[in-house]
């Protein structure tokens, strides 16, 4: 089928692009970015008149809770939930049932994202065998079998030995590294940010020390090791800062930050919100502002879902009890661009978090507009004016702290491989 | 703060928190309890408030002071209570947590009142029952305890005069005490000069000084001049995972000692929410001691716990007469 996306306004950050253009598309790839004028007969034109026209979207941390929990959601859900919120590629972490630590759950996975056909599906695999901590996964294995990188996920390696040894072999084998860091016995059944409100309400803390020893643990063994590595949701300022200085050192160190905690802060959990339980914790109202400076100066340089969808009982009891986890699919771009809105970021910067620099993190081709390479393209609405309607999500899990936000953007076509896999 | 336990006229609904409450409904608390504290004095101890109201206690956590005292409490407004233990292990699960508290719904009742090991749990458990049963919250957690707050002021307030000439100092494990949260927020509304907590920073909880008091880490100077004590119980469990070494270094730091309470007003009282862990916080000759109004807590817990129930059911049923 050929394709012709007109009238739009075209932003890709990887080519410095932004203009109006018609994008051309031919046997699922990008033929040409051209002025209008050429003799390209098109099958069917999308007329994006007024909306802006950007590379598919690239997603470092999405849980699609097949396999292990299909009565949550599906890869076939997710994906479709994905592409609603303009998302073409997606890393899922290892933390699957069974665990990323065997080909077999690579190609069960590929194989069903290949049959809902929506968007690429890419998987982390297993650091440790079943994440225990304890022997290495077979990362050869793993990397052959399509693997982007290595992670422990969310059982951090707590003997330090261990984790060192995983980077050494990972670095060998040219494997990025993917930590979600935070130290397990200063957060302990902590289920909210330490400070006033914990105070307040009563409920046991998760003191900022448990993701800066993490992160600084992890940063001196990175240096040892000279693993490249990418630390997932950073959540406190203070780590922000001890990623740039690691930076400026010249370690090959990067990190994203979830669109939640751009936005939220410990405060927004008012009176036990369920639905704004989730880890790392919503920190302080400082920390919110250092992240969003962090991606600023380019230190984060992507924004993630961090999708975590659940049932609606997971988030019905005393908020301890509730599961921590945020359905974040289709709030990224919105979300993301409210900080064009407000000017705290370019409209340049926000696409450029969304969508090359998180494929660079992955090492995919995807994430920009190549001629010759697969159309993956989303195309929006950036002044829309939206209520946020959890109960109106594609995606299986309707968790969402945004509902009843006000959101200008909003995803009119998602395009995967030359095929309209989304419309509005 | 508590978004649903006023009615639309800013009458308790529910009995939640302390957090949020102004000063004057706190004081009808008080002033209410008076007057039934009178009722406790008489022969025939009931009046018929509540009469043809059922009131169920359902306690996720055990309890004999607080829930006998709810109970006496309803039994003396004429309702009809019925006692629940329930075992937490059965309904870890919120689902189940609501299934139980539907189906005693389903058995025509006016009140839950309810105590639960879980921050927010009264809190939750409010947003979710049908609109005509009243919840009060007998302790969460961490969180909260506002019954026994109130019976702690009304306790001051028949000792002390006037609330801004006080000087308050509670010692101990704030950190994991739903009382001293409690007490802390009732003794600010109503206007008390100075609020001052003691206790080594492992129980203490993070950013302390933004619940509006002094922190003190040495009981000698936190005890200086203060007009009440109030002593909280310390869990054993507290030596495990290094929050303390031991109850002996305890007792020798923080605990109240006649020659420790010496150093406050001549005139101070000493409080306790109980039960007392004697020779841990404090001295069996200071428990019971001629400044000790421990037990005089308890008494007047009835009373106060007459006063909420009977306020909450009655907005309750003036707010239903308003939409019907």
């Amino acid at each position: 089928m050929k394709l012709r996306i007109t009238n739009g306004r075209v932003i890709d950050p990887a080519s410095q692009l932004d203009g109006q253009h018609d994008i051309l598309i031919s046997g699922g790839n990008i033929v040409a970015i051209t002025e209008h004028h050429d003799d390209f007969t098109a099958d069917q034109t999308i007329d994006a008149s007024g909306l802006i026209v950007c590379p598919g979207l690239v997603d470092l941390s999405v849980r699609l809770r097949e396999p292990g929990q299909e009565h949550t959601a599906t890869i076939d859900s997710e994906t479709r939930a994905a592409v609603a919120g303009g998302i073409t590629s997606l890393a899922i972490p290892p933390d699957t049932d069974p665990v990323i630590d065997t080909p077999a759950v690579i190609e069960l996975i590929e194989d069903r994202a290949k049959k809902a056909g929506r968007a690429m599906v890419h998987t982390i695999g297993a650091l440790t065998q079943d994440l225990k901590g304890e022997f290495l996964a077979e990362m050869a294995a793993l990397k052959a079998a399509g693997s982007v990188g290595m992670s422990n996920s969310l059982s951090p390696i707590k003997n330090s030995i261990i984790q060192r040894r995983a980077m050494e072999y990972a670095a060998t084998l040219d494997l990025t590294v993917f930590i979600n860091a935070f130290d397990p016995w200063l957060q302990d059944k902590g289920c909210v940010h330490e400070g006033t409100v914990s105070t307040r309400l009563g409920l046991q803390g998760i003191p900022e020390t448990a993701e800066t020893i993490a992160v600084s643990r992890d940063l001196l063994l990175i240096e040892q090791t000279g693993v490249r590595a990418h630390f997932h949701n950073i959540s406190t300022a203070r780590a922000v800062k001890m990623i740039q200085d690691a930076q400026s050192r010249g370690l090959a160190v990067t990190a994203d930050v979830s669109a939640h905690h751009l936005h939220l802060c410990e405060h927004d959990l008012g009176n036990y919100d369920s639905q704004s339980h989730v880890l790392p914790p919503l920190r302080s109202i400082r920390d919110r502002e250092q992240l969003q400076q962090g991606l600023r100066d380019g230190i984060l340089t992507a924004v993630s879902s961090n999708h975590q969808p659940l049932d609606a009982d997971a988030k019905l009891g005393p908020f301890s009890e509730t599961t921590a986890g945020i359905s974040g699919l289709e709030t990224l771009l919105p979300l993301t661009m409210k900080l064009v809105d407000d000017d705290e970021i370019s409209l340049n910067q926000a696409i450029a978090c969304l969508t090359h620099q998180p494929a660079d993190i992955l090492g995919i081709e995807a994430g920009r507009l190549t001629i010759g390479g697969q159309a993956d393209i989303c195309i929006f609405n950036p002044n829309a004016q939206n209520e946020c309607q959890p109960n109106n999500f594609i995606s299986a899990g309707k968790n969402s702290p945004f509902a009843g936000w006000l959101f200008n953007s909003e995803v009119s076509h998602t395009l995967f491989a030359g095929n309209i896999v989304f419309e509005k | 703060m508590s978004s649903n336990q006023l009615t639309d006229s800013g009458q308790l609904r529910h009995f939640l928190t302390i957090e949020g409450l102004k000063q004057p409904l706190l004081t009808e608390i008080m002033d209410r309890a008076e007057q039934f504290s009178g009722i406790t004095n008489r022969q025939v101890k009931k009046v018929p408030l509540l009469r043809g109201k059922t009131i169920f206690n359902l306690f996720f956590e055990n309890s004999t002071r607080t829930r006998t005292t709810f109970e006496l409490a309803a039994k003396r407004l004429s309702a009809d209570v019925i006692n629940l233990n329930i075992n937490t292990s059965a309904t870890s699960k919120g689902e189940s947590l609501l299934d139980t508290l539907h189906n005693l719904e389903a058995m025509h009742s006016d009140m839950f009142v309810v105590r639960h090991s879980q921050s927010g749990a009264a809190e939750f458990i409010a947003q979710h029952v049908a609109p005509h049963v009243s919840v009060i919250n007998a302790g969460d957690g961490c969180h909260a305890h506002p019954t026994q707050a109130m019976l702690d002021m009304f306790t001051i307030r028949r000792h002390k005069q006037h609330f801004p000439d006080l000087r308050v100092a509670i010692v101990g494990d704030i950190l994991h005490s739903r009382v001293a949260r409690s007490q802390i927020q009732a003794l600010s509304t109503l206007g008390v000069g100075e609020i001052r907590v003691i206790g080594p920073k492992t129980i203490l909880p993070a950013d302390t000084q933004t619940l509006g008091v002094h922190v003190y880490h040495d009981m000698a100077a936190g005890l200086e001049g203060v007009d009440v004590v109030i002593m909280l119980r310390l869990q054993h469990e507290r030596m495990q995972g290094a929050l303390l070494p031991s109850a002996r270094e305890y007792y020798d730091c923080f605990g109240l000692t006649d020659e420790k309470l010496k150093l406050a007003k001549p005139d101070a009282i000493v409080m306790h929410p109980g039960p007392i862990n004697r020779g841990v916080e404090i001295a069996s000759t200071v428990a019971d001691g001629p400044q000790s109004v421990i037990l005089e807590q308890v008494t007047h817990g009835i009373a106060i716990r007459m006063a909420v129930m009977s306020m909450t059911l009655g907005a309750q049923s003036e707010q239903q007469e308003v939409q019907a």
